[in-house]
């Protein structure tokens, strides 16, 4: 089995948001860049394959050379290879036509992604891309099963869980579940040597038409200093909800 | 020309966030000047989004659409999006809402922004403000294309009645089974789910154990809300996976969310800072949690949610 495991490089959840350019462009000076958090997990579910049944693990992402740390920390849990196509990833619909490209001449059997990335949230990617590819599609994986061609993928739906049945070729975005938290992989110290010679090669972006732009950024307003209330007051709580906030 | 939304309904009926596309649908509509059209799909009262502005509601009524399936759902949509000249496609954020709306824009060569939360702050060009970072900063984004897609982030527009005299109109969609079909549904019926509470209520290592959940049950039922739980509660294995909010764990946008015995780590303010006021119950006044709150109690959740509880049931008897 084929599998792609598409990665975004973003900022580690703890890193401060400003913007820089007249709040036109993220300020990444002296922020921690980390594989996307969800995508994690869908790594960790192509080792599964990988060692239990047999797959090679290719993982990909769209960005300048600064996103390869991820891409090299990706080959050091495991994966074979590595792509990158070069270009800034503008918006979720660039992305997916790079990648769309990519898997098409390349042809593999499973794309897994994670459910959205913790930089822009869009949770675009992966439903565009099966769409272009013309492939299978399960949102919000959090469960698979894969025997020959046929697929058993959990989805997580509002208020509890659904099974599905496909078949391959397919695309996944996934989350916890997939595998559980204490199954994410780290890197050991022979795997981070051996990454340093497994192959990634650096693709150029195909012409597409931009469908969005980001126009500025904004942080939201300060938050005013949180009420404390007494212990001993729950009276003056529930009034405080009811006569001030007006949510109960 | 036109402003489609697609109102989903569930088992027939329309949930919350359904109404709210609707009602977000008819501002941009009037902002555009033109008409509100909505599509529901086996939806039993499809007149009912009347009220909240709908001046052509358009019902796919299939057998072969009973059952959710992303890409044919997608597929109608964009038929109706067709038929209809629709300029803006109007989508929730719910878990099927989430599902289809790339699938859509793809299908329509469409530029798409989701996690929106304001009607557009200009529609020449169409720029609309979005989520970011995980709530932690906003997006101004510009769609560029003949199309637009808008995924609404959940609870951020609100429910506007709003009645109008509405055509209705019967489509049938040339849309088939995808190659992904649904072989089991496990879900608690009657229960509030996460997605669509006003009011959670969660709980984190501070109540010791599985044992005292009872507590955060018993508040949750006094206010009609959803049980939640952080992520270590979830990892010990206290409460179920599908309870756990925060980042990676389930969005929360409520109107209210209790938090008690939550320290507030960064991940879990991620995932649950879209929720308009916050209560935090810790015994430790140095919690992460105080600086994110709305209201905060110092003190033990032991005594504090007791009363708290009692209290509500006479609040809830007199309002």
């Amino acid at each position: 089995m084929k599998i792609l495991v598409c990665i975004s490089h973003v900022p580690d959840t703890t890193s401060k948001i400003n913007f820089t350019e007249n709040d036109s462009a993220f300020d990444s000076n002296g922020v921690q860049y980390v594989i996307n958090p969800y995508d994690e997990f869908a790594l960790a579910r192509a080792m599964w394959f990988k060692e239990k049944q047999g797959a090679s693990i290719t993982v990909i992402t769209v960005g300048n050379a600064g996103t390869e740390p991820s891409l090299r920390k990706a080959l050091a849990i495991g994966a074979d290879d590595a792509i990158r196509i070069d270009a800034e990833a503008t918006d979720g619909f660039f992305v997916a036509k790079q990648l769309a490209e990519v898997a098409k001449s390349n042809g593999y059997d499973l794309i897994l992604t994670g459910r959205e990335s913790i930089d822009y949230n869009g949770a675009m990617v992966p439903g565009m891309l099966a769409t272009f590819l013309d492939y299978n599609f399960v949102n919000a994986c959090i469960g698979v099963e894969i025997e020959n061609n046929t697929a058993t993928a959990i989805k997580e739906i509002d208020g509890g869980s659904e099974t599905l049945s496909t078949s391959l070729p397919l695309v996944l975005a996934g989350q916890k579940g997939l595998v559980e938290e204490k199954e994410l992989r780290i890197p050991n110290m022979r795997g981070i040597m051996m990454a340093r010679k497994k192959p990634l090669s650096v693709v150029a972006a195909i012409e597409t038409e931009a469908t969005t732009k980001s126009v500025r950024f904004e942080k939201p307003e300060e938050k005013s200093a949180c009420k404390m209330v007494a212990a001993s007051d729950i009276d003056g709580l529930i009034d405080l909800l009811h006569n001030e906030a007006k949510v109960i | 020309m036109s402003v489609l939304v697609f109102a989903e309904a569930s088992e027939g009926k329309f949930k919350k966030a359904a109404l709210e596309v609707v009602s977000y649908g008819k501002k941009i509509a009037e902002q555009l000047g033109t008409e509100l059209v909505a599509l529901t799909i086996n939806a039993s009262n499809a007149s009912e989004l009347a009220s909240y502005g709908a001046q052509k509601i358009i019902k796919v009524t299939q057998d072969n659409q009973e059952s959710f399936d992303a890409k044919c759902t997608a597929t109608t949509i964009k038929e109706v999006a067709l038929k209809e000249a629709a300029d803006v496609v109007i989508i929730d954020s719910s878990s099927n809402g989430l599902y289809v709306a790339p699938i859509v824009a793809a299908q329509l060569n469409a530029g798409y922004a989701s996690n929106v939360i304001d009607v557009p702050s200009s529609t020449q060009p169409f720029t609309v403000k979005r989520k970011a970072f995980s709530n932690k900063a906003f997006n101004h984004t510009e769609i560029s294309t003949a199309v637009k897609v808008i995924g609404l982030a959940k609870n951020s527009f609100g429910i506007v009645e709003n009645s109008t005299t509405a055509t209705e109109e019967d489509f049938t969609s040339t849309a088939t089974a995808s190659g992904v079909s649904s072989t089991a549904l496990n879900k608690a019926s009657g229960q509030v789910t996460i997605a669509d509470a006003d009011v959670v209520v969660s709980g984190g290592r501070g109540l010791k154990g599985p044992e005292n959940w009872g507590l955060i049950e018993d508040l949750a039922e006094v206010l009609g809300a959803a049980t939640a739980c952080s992520k270590p509660v979830s990892d010990l294995g206290w409460r179920p996976h599908a309870e756990h909010v925060g980042q990676t764990g389930k969005p929360v946008a409520s109107n209210l969310y209790i938090a008690i015995g939550i320290s507030g780590a960064i991940q879990h303010l991620a995932g649950i800072n879209a929720s308009k006021v916050k209560v935090v119950i810790n015994t430790d006044p140095e919690a992460p949690f105080f600086k994110a709150a709305d209201y905060g109690i110092v003190g033990d959740a032991f005594e504090v949610v007791p009363q708290l509880i009692e209290k509500l049931k006479v609040f809830k008897a007199n309002n």
